[in-house]
């Protein structure tokens, strides 16, 4: 049997993490810049070279690092150095269920990029999520201090209040995909399906119409489940605890919530563990709705089929494997874009219009959502039978 | 491997199960010991095979429900000062102190009988799929009993916290 490995997967994994990270500072810094008609980070340089400011995720590393380090006098000291953890590890850890490309067979090792294939795949990062929600909950209560009081019970409140919600709205998906491993899901997105085909199946069109043929529509999650895709977003933007959802940290009224009492890396781990979860959102965006790794229209076993008789089966493989990556890190790309567009594009929503929009809004609709799919499944197998 | 993952998850699950009890002073102190008791035993269900289980209980338990202790512990910010009656009570300590000591007696003597291999279970048990077609066959009754029970909590807990019924 060949050896099967996760190297790529795992090294896959450190890249997105190491550079992702702090590049999103930067491309933070200018995209928020350009739309308030700033310039945007320009200062730090080395020698003079200042990179269009590239330089400064460096020098605020740098600064957090050599930061003194205080704990104030009435802390919980265990809590208060236990906290930040708790608030980065899970992000960095849902990484291991998520998909960058399929399985690929070349000189002899199977190459799977997926570090860790779990049959509840997408529960998994739901569980160690709730786990992060101690890392801000504590940080503010152990801290001794009013203002980080104030920002744990509402970051608790608010995690709560959209835990639910965020496991409700994906429900239809997984009932059209029958499948929780985000490796099936990237799978079943390959395929597509005739757009009116229901002409043929209801008896309007005679059976086997060409023209059916040419009209087909990728079956990604964004296709089957189109409201679910935003109402998903929304959740995972508000557990994510950023602007518009963020009156944990509400600057103007509670200074900064629950990380108040901190300095230096400690603050930095959990800057980090925001702009991680930005990318874990996301790629579980992508991974769930947006057809994953593959192109839409191309199935990718029959790609490799096709590529093989010139470029010989490893090659292929190869190849199919570079495109994978590329194409699912391009929609990561594009998806926190389009967060930092949100993120700085709408006020902050106050507190009771936060758990408006979690508990009367998107529950009920993810509710009524499972109930329309479920009805629309049963009419699709009824009528394609 | 499984039997040295077996007993530091018990170890900490034992442990930080007395930590929820012993420490009287900080309220805080006993839910944060309930969420590594909680986490212990998720990580026990994994090693037994049933993952879906498992993980349920870091997202429902550990998660979710311990979340709302400290939320309400937080909330009355109830910083030491402990149970008031805990420690004044000596016969109820003393009739606990001998509960507990019959049952790790009986349970000692149980295991000493003979210790149980590591079930040999198939690849499928306690998968998602496994769980769910148990659930709607052979229970669906029990589903449904439940999905009830849920019901009247919710309408319960409404009633409760509307301050007047139209």
């Amino acid at each position: 049997m060949a050896t099967s490995t996760v190297w790529v997967a795992i090294f896959l994994f450190s890249l997105v993490l190491l550079v992702f990270a702090p590049i999103m500072t930067w491309v933070e810094r200018k995209q928020s810049a350009l739309m308030q008609n700033r310039i945007g980070a320009n200062r730090a340089s080395i020698m003079g070279f200042k990179l269009l400011g590239l330089i400064h995720p460096l020098a605020d590393v740098i600064k957090m690092i050599t930061k003194e380090d205080t704990v104030p006098t009435g802390a919980h000291r265990f809590l208060h150095l236990v906290s930040p953890f708790i608030a980065v590890v899970p992000a960095i850890i849902s990484f291991a269920v998520i998909p960058y490309g399929g399985r690929y067979e070349m000189w002899g090792a199977h190459v799977s990029l997926c570090v860790a294939d779990l049959d509840y795949g997408v529960l998994y990062i739901f569980a160690i999520g709730s786990i992060a929600t101690y890392g801000s909950m504590l940080a503010g209560w152990a801290g001794n201090n009013n203002f980080g009081m104030l920002g744990s019970i509402r970051v608790s409140a608010q995690m709560i209040s959209y835990e639910v919600a965020l496991g409700v709205t994906v429900i239809g998906l997984f009932m059209c995909f029958g499948t929780l491993k985000l490796t099936e899901m990237g799978l079943l997105q390959q395929e597509t399906f005739r757009l009116f085909g229901f002409l043929e199946h209801l008896g309007f069109v005679a059976h086997g119409t060409k023209w059916l043929e040419w009209i087909t529509v990728p079956m990604w999650g964004i296709v089957l489940q189109p409201l679910p895709f935003f109402m998903f977003l929304t959740a995972l933007m508000a557990e994510n605890k950023r602007a518009p959802f963020d009156t944990p940290e509400g600057e103007s009224e509670i200074v900064a919530g629950y990380f108040i009492e901190y300095s230096g890396m400690k603050f930095g781990l959990y800057m980090m563990g925001e702009w991680i979860e930005v990318v874990v959102i996301s790629a579980l965006l992508t991974a769930m709705f947006l057809g994953g790794w593959s192109l839409p229209w191309v199935n990718e076993a029959s790609m490799i089929r096709s590529w093989t008789p010139n470029l010989g089966p490893n090659v292929a493989n190869l190849a199919a494997m570079v495109l994978a990556v590329h194409v699912f890190l391009i929609k990561v790309i594009v998806l926190i874009w389009f967060q930092m567009l949100i993120r700085w594009s709408m006020p902050r929503f106050r507190y009771d219009q936060v758990m408006n929009l979690g508990w009367k809004i998107l529950l009920p609709l993810s509710l009524a959502n499972i109930v329309i799919t479920a009805f629309g499944i049963l009419i699709v197998q009824e009528v394609t039978r | 491997m499984r039997t040295a993952l077996f007993w530091i998850f018990s170890a900490a699950a034992v442990g930080s199960a007395l930590g929820v009890v012993g420490s009287l002073r900080s309220p805080m102190n006993s839910a944060l010991s309930l969420v590594v008791s909680m986490l212990a035993l998720a990580g026990l269900y994994v090693l037994l095979g049933a993952q879906f289980v498992g993980l349920i209980q870091v997202m429902v338990y550990a998660g979710a429900i311990v979340v709302l202790f400290l939320f309400v512990i937080m909330l009355l910010n109830l910083r030491g000062g402990g149970a008031s009656g805990a420690e004044s009570q000596p016969i109820t300590k003393a009739i606990g102190a001998i509960v507990a000591a019959g049952a790790t007696l009986w349970l000692v003597r149980r295991l000493a009988a003979g210790r149980a291999p590591w079930p040999d279970v198939d690849e499928d048990f306690g998968t998602t799929r496994a769980i769910g077609e148990a659930l709607y066959t052979d229970y669906v009754l029990s589903v449904q009993v439940a999905g009830v029970l849920l019901l009247a909590g919710i309408v319960a807990a409404v009633v409760l916290a509307k301050k007047k019924i139209d």
